[in-house]
């Protein structure tokens, strides 16, 4: 392999590894902070790719409002799902949470199917991100996906100072790891947890919305992406954002560098690597926290 | 032992759904062996359609079974259970040649090649708890399924063909032959019959017991000097031997393996009949396979149902939310409420 | 009385970091057969943390314990308890949904516990339900076995555990807060189980309960902040001044 075609395959194990992350920090602080494990968060990251499909013809090349929308409309998706559906869910058994998030996949593929068909959708990227920039004698990166890692970037960085910085930040963690003295210190924790299920949705969907132009949209986009992100999590551990930012980045040069060397058996790399993560550390990469 | 007299209903509600020992379901073991009387004389009285159904749904009964000797029995709730079905699925096409196989060959590689791969996916599995251990059993099936999906060996997406069906040669006499339609049935009822009298032996055991002591307070049984790993992960291996033969069984009467066999919805919807039927009851595995089978075919059908069939996976969706909210402990534990009510 | 033989358990220098923070500090304690030894303390004080040391639930960050002169640090806490090294919790653990007798029969069949042989009953395991029937009968529960654990009061539960302990015959037992809960009737009872108990065995009890403690310990231990500040008689203990300071208050 020639140094360009290493590039390039690095900047794309970079880029898949960061949109896989804003999925995974979303799964990984529903299921840190409010105990929940949810199996439709891959419907989220459809929905967001969806959305970008959706408000195209209205928003044209008015790239970044699209998004700024896309993500408004899918937070408020997630808060009202939360006060409807999921609030519901916390005192259940993990089986029972499994079953009903199962059946909420269910549903929102079938709602899927009847608002917009189970076509294949091409979704194009801006026109002033179009093209690319050369590396290398015949090989051109194309600039969407370096935007695409930049994005992913600077949410990562707004999301670390969130959780680091601001109040918000600081409930959500003390949230984490003790409930009930949050809930003792006069913290409307039904609305803390209503908020960061909101955040989830939209850090999902944000990344569907970023994905599109890149991978298409299609109907089983939620799935794969969900065992990956469960993947990530397992490795990363549980309720740790930077967990999931090292798993996410090691997931993607698994994967990305596996199809390149391993063709036909690339699919297991990653659980290869999830396989050795626990013999060696079954705890997950970082332990519980942030 | 325990004996029931005494210890109303009300507080058997409140501790939730009991296992099996110590307590005799309703009529003991008779009703299992009427149950299994009756559909062995079902082929008298139904079509050959009729019989498919019922085939169909023993198969699943299987399989339903295998998971609720570690999802009832030892409590750990696996979410990988449909790598088990295809492997031993799989098995059984790929060592069947042009001129078909015997069963005295099949059926140990099948559900070999299961438990094999369940003592891999077990031993790594149980090194965590709790949540991590659904999610890392689902990847593991998933992995299993992107082997039989992708790779030349696997077959791709079409799956493979099994064009002739496995017999059992004794001595020059074709004791079993799998491509005869009765044959297939009572082969698949005999093996219902005996992996739920097999389980059932498991559960009364000094095994068992210790299984249901680690589901209901692991850290007790540590104290007590119990090496618990060692039990989830024989149970483990147990159920995913048994869903390999459900595989096999599979298989055959399909004439055909899919990797769909390995995929998630797969592994759900076992679970789904498990919550049916009611978590902690051989006899719930069962009739949630049942329920499951027919829901489903119900819900497909255009018959009964017209336009709304082809989005049966909504109706699907909102009748499970609405029975798992509505039923935690499945329809057995319905049943134990209404004779409850009805003793007054 | 206390023995003057060498020690059943012997934890030397144990302690437990968590990240960067001691909750256990050197601390060393020893448990001799006939001998009840008290471990007091304010909250936080990390007697659980020593006691789950002791069981082999956690490993310590430094020290050694040995168990019948063997160096059992490294060992699970099956294996230790199968040596002979038994444990009751503060939270009642035992098997709510099993009748009582189940749960002593399930305890027993740690000690034989021959999985494979999977054609026997376990409701027909004569030597499980001798030992359950027996242990029932130390605890003060004969005639209990029928019933469902969870219908037990809070007092019997917390009898149950210790039958539960003594099903494995085990020669040092570590009890946490056995008496949490209790009644003074109950609490009379415990007590006199424990007396009951003492000649036979090594054990440990961690204790909120003052007047018990006083009643019934023959070696007191004080841990404040994870260290031993005090180890000695009880009428010594109660007139140390650093412990009055620390822990008893005035006028005590």
């Amino acid at each position: 392999m020639d140094l360009a075609t290493f590039l390039v395959q690095c900047l794309n194990a970079v880029q898949y590894g960061l949109l896989l992350f804003l999925v995974a920090s979303g799964l990984t602080l529903i299921f840190g902070i409010m105990g929940v494990i949810n199996l439709a968060h891959g419907s989220f990251y459809m929905l967001g790719a969806y959305l970008a499909f959706a408000l195209a013809p209205w928003f044209g090349d008015w790239f970044f409002s699209r998004l700024l929308v896309g993500v408004v409309l899918a937070a408020a998706f997630g808060y009202l799902l939360e006060w409807i559906f999921f609030s519901f869910l916390y005192e259940r058994d993990h089986l029972q949470q499994v079953l009903l998030t199962y059946a909420l996949i269910l549903v929102f593929e079938e709602m899927r199917s009847i608002l917009v068909g189970n076509d294949v959708h091409g979704v194009t990227a801006p026109s002033w991100l179009a093209g690319g920039f050369r590396l290398g004698g015949l090989m051109e990166y194309p600039w969407y996906r370096v935007f695409a890692s930049v994005a992913c970037l600077v949410v990562a960085l707004a999301l670390y100072a969130v959780v680091n910085r601001t109040r918000l930040g600081m409930m959500i963690r003390a949230g984490a790891s003790n409930r009930d003295m949050v809930r003792g210190l006069g913290v409307d924790i039904r609305r803390l947890y209503r908020i960061v299920f909101a955040g989830g949705v939209a850090l999902a969907a944000l990344a569907g919305m970023i994905a599109a132009p890149l991978s298409s949209v299609y109907p089983g986009m939620g799935s794969s992406v969900l065992i990956v992100c469960f993947v990530v999590v397992v490795i990363g551990g549980i309720g740790s954002i930077t967990g999931a930012l090292v798993a996410s980045l090691l997931v993607g040069v698994v994967d990305t560098f596996g199809k390149v060397f391993f063709a036909e058996w690339s699919g297991v790399g990653i659980y290869v690597l999830m396989a050795v993560i626990l013999v060696w550390r079954p705890e997950g990469l970082m332990k519980r926290g942030f | 032992m325990a004996s029931d007299a005494g210890v109303s209903d009300a507080v058997i509600a409140d501790v939730g759904a009991l296992p099996d020992i110590g307590r005799r379901e309703a009529g003991g073991w008779l009703v299992p062996a009427a149950a299994a009387l009756v559909v062995a004389a079902l082929p008298l009285a139904i079509s050959p359609y009729g019989q498919d159904v019922v085939v169909r749904i023993a198969i699943y009964a299987i399989f339903a079974l295998s998971l609720e000797l570690i999802v009832g029995a030892a409590g750990l709730v696996s979410l990988g259970h449909a790598a088990f079905l295809g492997i031993g699925a799989y098995a059984t096409v790929l060592a069947s040649s042009d001129s078909g196989a015997s069963l005295a060959l099949l059926v140990p590689l099948a559900i070999g090649a299961a438990a094999a791969y369940a003592l891999a996916v077990g031993a790594l599995s149980l090194r965590t708890r709790g949540v991590y251990f659904i999610m890392v059993t689902l990847a593991f099936a998933q992995m299993a399924y992107f082997v039989a999906h992708d790779t030349k060996a696997g077959g791709g997406s079409d799956g493979i063909f099994l064009y002739i069906k496995p017999t059992l040669v004794v001595a020059g006499l074709t004791l079993v032959d799998l491509g005869q339609r009765l044959h297939l049935y009572y082969a698949v009822l005999a093996a219902l019959v005996a992996t739920y009298a097999f389980i059932a032996l498991l559960l009364g055991s000094r095994f068992g017991h210790a299984l249901a002591g680690i589901r209901v307070n692991e850290q007790r049984m540590r104290a007590a000097g119990f090496a618990t790993t060692p039990y989830k992960l024989a149970a483990f291996v147990i159920a995913g031997a048994l869903a390999g033969l459900a595989g096999l069984l599979l298989a055959v009467k399909d004439g055909a393996v899919n990797p769909e066999l390995l995929s998630w919805h797969e592994s759900g919807a076992v679970l789904l009949m498990l919550i049916f039927g009611g978590i902690g009851s051989l006899r719930g595995a069962v009739i949630g396979a049942v329920a499951f089978t027919l829901l489903k075919e119900l819900f497909q059908s255009e018959a009964l149902l017209g336009p709304l069939a082809s989005h049966w996976q909504l109706t699907l969706g909102l009748t499970i939310i609405a029975f798992v909210a509505a039923l935690p402990r499945g329809l057995i534990g319905l049943g134990a409420r209404l004779r409850g009510a009805a003793r007054g | 009385m206390a023995d003057a033989r060498s020690p059943l358990l012997r934890a030397q220098g144990l302690g437990k970091r968590f990240r960067g923070l001691a909750a256990v500090d050197d601390v060393s304690i020893d448990l001799h057969v006939g001998e009840i030894h008290a471990v007091i303390g304010t909250n936080g004080a990390g007697k659980s943390t020593l006691v789950n040391m002791l069981s082999g639930e956690l490993a310590p960050s430094t020290g050694e314990v040995r168990f019948a002169d063997h160096d059992v640090t490294r060992w699970s806490q099956p294996r230790r308890a199968r040596a002979g090294l038994g444990r009751s919790y503060q939270r009642t653990t035992i098997f709510g949904e099993f009748s009582v007798l189940e749960n002593c029969r399930l305890a027993a069949q740690a000690s034989e516990p021959r999985p494979w042989l999977v054609w026997e009953r376990a409701a027909h395991d004569a030597r499980g339900l001798a030992v359950a029937e027996r242990v029932l009968d130390a605890a003060g529960l004969a005639g209990e076995g029928g019933r469902i654990a969870a219908t037990l009061s809070h007092g019997a539960k917390r009898q149950l555990e210790i039958a539960m302990c003594l099903a494995t015959a085990p020669r040092a037992l570590l009890l946490d807060e056995p008496l949490a809960g209790m009644g003074a009737e109950e609490t009379g009872r415990m007590l006199a189980l424990l007396a009951s108990l003492r000649p036979t065995h090594a054990i440990l009890l961690v204790e909120h309960d003052m007047d018990a403690v006083f009643k019934v310990a023959d070696r007191i231990t004080v841990m404040v902040n994870g260290r031993v500040i005090a180890s000695d008689v009880p009428e010594r203990i109660r007139i140390d001044p650093a412990v009055q300071l620390a822990y008893l208050g005035d006028g005590h």
